[in-house]
């Protein structure tokens, strides 16, 4: 397995989880820890499956170490909070489903153009928010950093990186899991509590009312009377050279046995687990497969997924969605080899959970027929399918 | 030490100094032309705009109460919103609606620090109507300002919640008619009946006394945030002759025969105690008729 990422190392962004630290958990709790080590004294949601443990777990930790959780009246109101404890400074989160980022996208784009250090925690039904998470989560030229962790370790690192990215760049920084991250439990090690957040002279505290020299936050590019304001075009052309500058930093990738392979499939979050499974099986069966997961959703890594795919003559993209990573998957690829779609929609009788896709031997049936440019094989309850 | 500032002296340089309000020699000044806390004197209001009025009497309070250096501001969008680069406080500027969600977070991570939220009609009573709502019941520690002219000035007048039966608006032509476009909501009522609100007034600009009357309201409101008494509101009714369609002149008694009528000024919750709208507004009647006896006598005695 090789990682590849432009710039810092994952790795040395959090620290490395000893055995003896480790407690059995399911993911949301895992997340509200990881959070709580990493510094956030505030969140405020409200309850969506499969999102509603997330916020039970602030709603009981963050007491505990001086924070507030607020139980809001809305995902509107849940973001808005959020807004106002990022302006104070707070390392601060919100998060919801698919559905209820929906309600927030408005302010979710304005708090990027206010660059203000905010997390979100998407815990989706499904993989149906790709397009909702990359494309920016509402209007105008804004984008999120999206991580999409793989299972309950990878969540909790993600989690800590996610508050370091967005105090760094001061910019919004998604998480995006599922409901499989979000309820499975593992034996995890959360880690010591990180360094203090740093210093953010631009946050507002009241303290310097009648000095002309007031803060003001502003997503409109605006200043106070008698200082240098950029105005409204000057702010958002800075903001989209900094999603730029983002864009080149950040990326990250993960791949496996694209050395030799003549198709390689990709995969992001929880699925990508159960598609790195079946290509070792077919690998171990000798079929030179390899397999591709973005680890940061965006910045999409597009160079690096090209010259992982490089050797292919065949790529194949899973995921549970009607088609969305495709599209970037394509991008990124640019013609070099086709690109088959192998995943779908796929969900259990809620809605909510894992449908009859995210197993392995019938992701690595699938990937074998692109391997041999045949048809998909029907799914076990579809006409033709096995009993 | 009373914690309250001293009112500034006119110093050399300063706004409000040498400009046509301080008067020639020998003339007794007894204000500044520019409120201590805006950063300048010049606005892009409109003529006859009543909104820089309530803005002044809220930095006014603000200073008065000696809560200038532990104060954010949190701006909503309408025509206010250019107070928002002019006023010397720590603000956060807002979406349209959303302040009061934004001013909790303030809040909940500095309870130390006194937090505002300055809003129009169209902001907090269309778009926003759920938040103000929520965040009086929860009883958050913050005050909203509601600033009502009954019209989305900023757009060019059209018709808001708060605006009032037979106005005339950009999409209302023939005036607001209940039977198609729905009944104006009185904010302040609907705050005052719930729990977490300790302090619900409505106040006006339309003439130098109603001004006067809305700086002690706007007062009263921080007061009861200082206090930790409770959810804080004050709306102040304002002048839009623009947004209105009459003439500058024409805006405050325009005020007063419209708006003025229905969102009527007083105080809807003290201590506890609630009084309505409508009672409201038949003590503003029984005063007024008691006050045109009094001058038909003669004039008013000294109590």
């Amino acid at each position: 397995m090789n990682a590849a990422r432009p710039g810092a190392d994952l790795a040395a962004a959090t620290p490395a989880p000893g055995p003896a630290t480790r407690r059995l958990m399911e993911g949301s709790e895992a997340i509200a820890e990881a959070a709580i080590a990493a510094g956030c004294r505030f969140f405020a949601g409200y309850p969506m499956t499969p999102f509603t443990e997330l916020l039970e777990h602030f709603a009981r930790r963050l007491p505990t170490v001086g924070g507030v959780c607020c139980n809001a009246e809305s995902e509107l109101e849940a973001v808005g909070m959020a807004w106002g404890a990022a302006a104070t400074g707070a390392r601060a989160a919100t998060g919801s489903t698919g559905q209820g980022l929906s309600l927030m996208e408005e302010s979710l784009s304005e708090i990027t153009l206010a660059e203000l250090p905010l997390v979100t925690f998407l815990l989706a039904r499904g993989q149906q928010d790709y397009h909702q998470a990359t494309r920016g989560l509402g209007h105008g030229d804004t984008r999120h950093v999206v991580l999409a962790p793989i299972d309950t370790h990878e969540a909790v690192a993600h989690t800590r990186l996610a508050f370091d990215l967005a105090d760094r760049w001061r910019h919004p920084v998604l998480v995006y899991g599922d409901y499989l991250l979000a309820h499975t439990r593992e034996a995890v090690a959360i880690g010591p509590d990180g360094p203090p957040p740093p210093p953010k002279p631009w946050a507002v505290d009241g303290s310097l009312g009648g000095t002309g020299r007031s803060r003001i936050i502003s997503p409109l590019g605006f200043g106070k009377v008698g200082h240098p304001s950029p105005g409204i075009e000057a702010h958002q052309r800075a903001i989209a050279a900094k999603q730029a500058e983002i864009a080149a930093a950040e990326a990250r990738i993960e791949y496996g046995g694209c050395d030799d392979a003549t198709t390689v499939v990709v995969a992001y979050g929880t699925p990508a687990r159960f598609v790195r499974a079946a290509v070792a099986e077919l690998r171990d069966a000798g079929h030179r497969i390899g397999w591709v997961r973005p680890v940061t959703l965006w910045p999409f890594p597009a160079a690096a997924l090209a010259a992982a795919v490089a050797g292919a003559r065949r790529v194949a993209c899973f995921e549970l969605s009607a088609g969305q990573l495709i599209d970037d998957v394509r991008l990124a690829v640019l013609g070099a080899a086709p690109v088959r779609p192998i995943g779908g929609i796929s969900t259990d009788g809620s809605g909510f959970g894992v449908g009859r896709l995210l197993d392995t031997e019938v992701i690595a049936a699938r990937i074998l027929a692109v391997h041999r440019d045949e048809d998909l094989p029907p799914l076990p309850d579809e006409p033709g399918g096995a009993p | 030490m009373t914690g309250r500032e001293p009112p500034p002296a006119p110093t050399p340089g300063a706004p409000g100094a040498g400009e046509p309000g301080a008067g020639p020699p020998g003339a007794r000044r007894i204000g500044t032309a520019v409120p201590d806390l805006l950063l300048t004197g010049e606005h892009h209001l409109c003529p006859g705009c009543g909104e820089p009025l309530a803005v002044r009497g809220l930095l006014e309070a603000i200073r008065h109460l000696g809560l200038t250096r532990r104060t954010i501001a949190v701006a909503g969008i309408g025509c206010y919103t250019s107070f928002s680069m002019t006023t010397d406080l720590d603000l956060v500027q807002a979406l349209h609606g959303r302040a009061p969600s934004v001013a909790t977070g303030i809040k909940r991570m500095r309870p130390d620090v006194i937090v505002y939220t300055l809003q129009g009609d169209g902001d907090m009573v269309n778009e926003g109507l759920q938040e103000v709502l929520h965040t009086a019941a929860r009883g958050e520690l913050i005050t909203c300002v509601l600033l009502n002219n009954g019209v989305f000035g900023e757009t060019g007048g059209h018709m808001t919640a708060t605006t009032v039966a037979g106005q005339r608006t950009k999409n209302t032509l023939e005036g607001r008619d209940p039977a198609r476009d729905g009944h104006p909501i009185l904010i302040g009522d609907l705050i005052a009946r719930l729990d977490g609100a300790a302090y619900v007034a409505r106040g006006s600009v339309h003439h130098p006394g109603a001004v006067a009357r809305t700086g002690r309201m706007l007062r009263r409101a921080f007061e009861t945030q200082v206090a930790g008494a409770g959810f804080s509101f004050v709306e102040v009714v304002t002048m839009c002759p623009t947004g209105w369609f009459v003439p500058t002149l024409d805006g405050p008694g325009y005020l007063q025969e419209t708006l003025g009528t229905v969102h009527v000024m007083g105080e809807l919750k003290v201590d506890g105690r609630i009084r309505t709208t409508e009672e409201l507004r038949a003590e503003n009647t029984r005063a007024d008729a008691e006050m045109r006896a009094a001058l038909a006598r003669g004039g008013i005695e000294e109590p």
